[in-house]
């Protein structure tokens, strides 16, 4: 599904992924944990194709096509998805405009069927049920004065319409209550499928207890600098990431 | 550049419409007489620096409009659905009595009466002061027809009142409108002044609004300009905000191809609190130009301002807001604020806050900025497939959607909302997604 190879970028010219490989097939589900500053984020918005995110080397292919060829809402058409750690806020925008906009842009590119004004509002309110958020959120500006935790769950209810080939949750579970945490990852279990793959960056093993992952990676210093299975993440809630600098080198 | 052809014409006395009473007549008079002594504007002359008047020049809009008249159906296209209002027709500037609502049949509490026939006049031509325009005297020296709309002591009229103005005729000429509109205390009532236009017309619309809101009163007041491009509009909107009063403006210029309108809110007792909120969307050659003034005379007044324009292709805004707040006007909190985004390299805006403040207790917050849309949320909106084009566009529209959706007249929301996102969505399918939230 999506094969990073070598991946190198700066921000602002400041070198911060520095060759980081990582092979994802079809239905998997990777997390990625490591310290703050590793590089996390910066890996969401290259491969979501932020401007400003300079790639120097490596590539990225999503089914074999060059990723980093395409602009950014392209990327999104193909099936990228980035819940974003900060989710933006836009006053003025309706979250319900916003999300037709989206859908209708991706579904057009997909070429599947247009969804018409009824069947949107059908699915944009399932979609706000299974997240636990009130219909009243879809009238709102997008994110405009939601919580820490609302924005989160915004940001699921836009995965579950948008229906990506792969989903990269950054920190998705930090500022949740538990029970919010319970929600988003029902959520993504719901969505977890033959055909659909997930990123799940986080820093606590606790949510991978509900999102049950394939592999969990360690990022640190821009490379993955170990890679294991689901108790991975159990070895390093207890010894942390200090151990690893031995291992990397 | 001091004489037009209507410089001459009321110099003569001639085009005076004659009104009944002598004390209309004497401030017609005076209003003539000051009209025919100021000299007419230039660039050097401040208030209209930015705004050159060459449209008017020539003279051929001083012509005064001649009666005429629109069916029923000619003017569906501008009715605001749901608003349920009572509705006041004018035809460049006559009113138009056989369109309007049936002046018998009022909601209680409220009288409308011709000009000519007003029981109180205490009032009439008082609202601008010294802030009174060239364009004012000439309005009052000039009136066709003219309504006085009061609402009694302790009235809540729900029904909205809703003055159409139709620009109709199709060749040069001067319509002049005017309101006097009156709320006794405790009152509750809602203006809509609707400027409009039909198909090929090309009238001068030179308008005044005298509000007065009396003691612990309220005051719902918008304002649209939609006409076609091919008009001129210059207008004054003139109120006083008594003792713990309040009045709630908000300003919408899309049309005409030079509209300059002169908002004035003067404080006239303790307690009282006015928000003037604005919105402008010139293009193509259009010229906005909205000069706002509040007259903090008392203490314990509370303003609001904010005005956000777009100003796209080779068009031009101006925005001129002052604050004056008097010596005695302690305790006063004042808030302006305009943002501008250009969206052609050839639009122009010339934005000034103007502070004058002679009290010292007292909170005053301004900014006046050319703004531009924001990165962060287009780089949110693409990574969800939305392409560079549209999300130009949604943020465009959803930085003049923050001040449409706070409007109290849900009706009114639902009415802007199409008109506005018409203005920006190129291609048809964007207005849809913009127009979407009408479906919740
Ligand atoms: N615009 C920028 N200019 C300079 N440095 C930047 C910029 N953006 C990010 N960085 C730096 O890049 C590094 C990686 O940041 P990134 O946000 O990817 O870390 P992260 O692994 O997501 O951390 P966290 O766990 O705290 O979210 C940090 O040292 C950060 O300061
Ligand atoms: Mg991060």
């Amino acid at each position: 599904m999506l094969t990073i190879e070598n991946l190198q970028a700066n921000v602002s010219d400041k070198n911060i992924l520095k060759g980081l490989n990582l092979e994802i097939k079809p239905g998997e589900v990777h997390a990625i944990m490591g310290p703050n500053g590793a590089g996390k984020s910066t890996l969401g918005h290259v491969l979501a194709g932020r401007d400003g995110y300079e790639v120097t080397g490596g590539s990225v292919t999503l089914e074999g096509k060059d990723l980093l060829a395409l602009a950014c809402e392209e990327r999104a058409r193909e099936g990228v998805f980035l819940a974003f750690q900060y989710p933006v806020e836009i006053p003025g925008v309706s979250n319900m405009e916003f999300l037709k906009a989206s859908v209708d842009a991706v579904r057009t590119h997909r070429e599947l069927p247009a969804w018409d004004a009824v069947s949107f509002m059908k699915k944009a309110r399932e979609a706000c049920k299974a997240v636990n958020l009130d219909q009243q959120f879809l009238k709102r500006g997008v994110n405009e004065g939601f919580s820490g935790g609302e924005k989160k769950r915004n940001e699921i209810m836009q995965m579950m319409l948008l229906e990506p080939k792969i989903a990269i949750l950054d920190e998705t579970d930090s500022g949740l209550d538990i029970d919010a945490l319970q929600v988003v990852a029902n959520g993504v279990n719901a969505l977890r499928s033959p055909e659909r793959s997930f990123i799940v960056v986080t820093h606590y093993q606790r949510l991978l207890d509900y999102i049950v992952p394939d592999y969990v990676h360690v990022l640190a210093d821009g490379k993955i600098v170990k890679s294991g299975d689901k108790n991975l993440a159990l070895e390093l809630e207890e010894k942390g990431y200090g151990w690893l600098e031995g291992e990397s080198a | 550049m001091t004489s037009t052809p209507l410089h001459a014409a009321i110099a003569a006395g001639s085009t005076l419409t004659s009104h009944a009473t002598t004390k209309i007549a004497d401030v017609q008079n005076a209003a003539a007489h000051a009209w025919a002594q100021t000299p007419w504007p230039t660039r050097k002359t401040e208030a209209w620096k930015y705004t050159p008047l060459k449209a008017l020049e020539k003279g051929e809009y001083f012509i005064p409009a001649a009666k005429s008249t629109l069916s029923a159906d000619a003017l569906k296209q501008f009715a605001i659905n749901r608003l349920e209002a009572f509705t006041l027709v004018f035809i460049d500037g006559h009113f138009c009595a056989e369109q309007s609502d049936d002046l018998t049949q009022l909601p209680t509490g409220m009288t409308i009466e011709h000009l000519d026939d007003a029981s109180n006049l205490e009032q009439f031509n008082k609202a601008a002061g010294e802030h009174a325009t060239l364009f004012g005297e000439l309005n009052t020296a000039t009136i066709n027809t003219a309504l006085v709309i009061n609402v009694a002591k302790n009235a809540q009229i729900t029904q909205p009142v809703n003055v159409l103005n139709v620009a109709s005729a199709n060749a040069p000429c001067l319509a002049n409108a005017r309101i006097l509109w009156q709320q006794a205390p405790h009152s509750k009532a809602t203006l809509v002044e609707h400027f409009v236009s039909t198909q090929d017309s090309q009238v001068f619309t030179n308008s005044i609004t005298e509000l007065f809101v009396g003691e612990n009163a309220q005051c719902e007041h918008y304002r649209l300009h939609l006409e076609d491009e091919a008009n001129l509009h210059i207008g004054g909107v003139y109120s006083h905000v008594h003792k713990h009063a309040r009045l709630n403006s908000f300003y919408l210029a899309m049309g005409a191809n030079l509209q300059r309108v002169d908002v004035v809110t003067q404080f006239e007792g303790e307690g009282a609190e006015a928000v003037n909120n604005g919105v402008y969307l010139p293009r193509n050659k259009q010229l906005v130009d909205f000069h706002t003034c509040i007259e903090h005379k008392v203490p314990h007044c509370n303003s609001n301002e904010i005005f956000r324009g777009i100003i796209g292709d080779s068009a031009r805004a101006v925005f001129n807001g002052r604050i004056h707040i008097h010596k005695d006007a302690q305790k006063t909190l004042a808030e302006l604020s305009n943002k501008n985004l250009l969206t052609s390299n050839k639009a122009e805006v010339n934005t000034k806050p103007e502070l004058e403040i002679y009290a010292d207790d007292v909170r005053c917050a301004h900014g006046a900025t050319i703004a531009e849309l924001d990165a962060l949320a287009m780089h949110y909106l693409r990574t969800r497939g939305i392409s560079q084009e549209e999300a130009q566009v949604m943020l465009s529209f959803g930085f003049i959607n923050e001040l449409i959706e706070q409007l109290n007249n849900t009706a009114i929301v639902e009415y802007l909302r199409p008109v506005i996102a018409q203005r920006f969505a190129k291609k048809p399918e964007f207005l849809e997604s913009l127009i979407h939230e009408a479906l919740v």
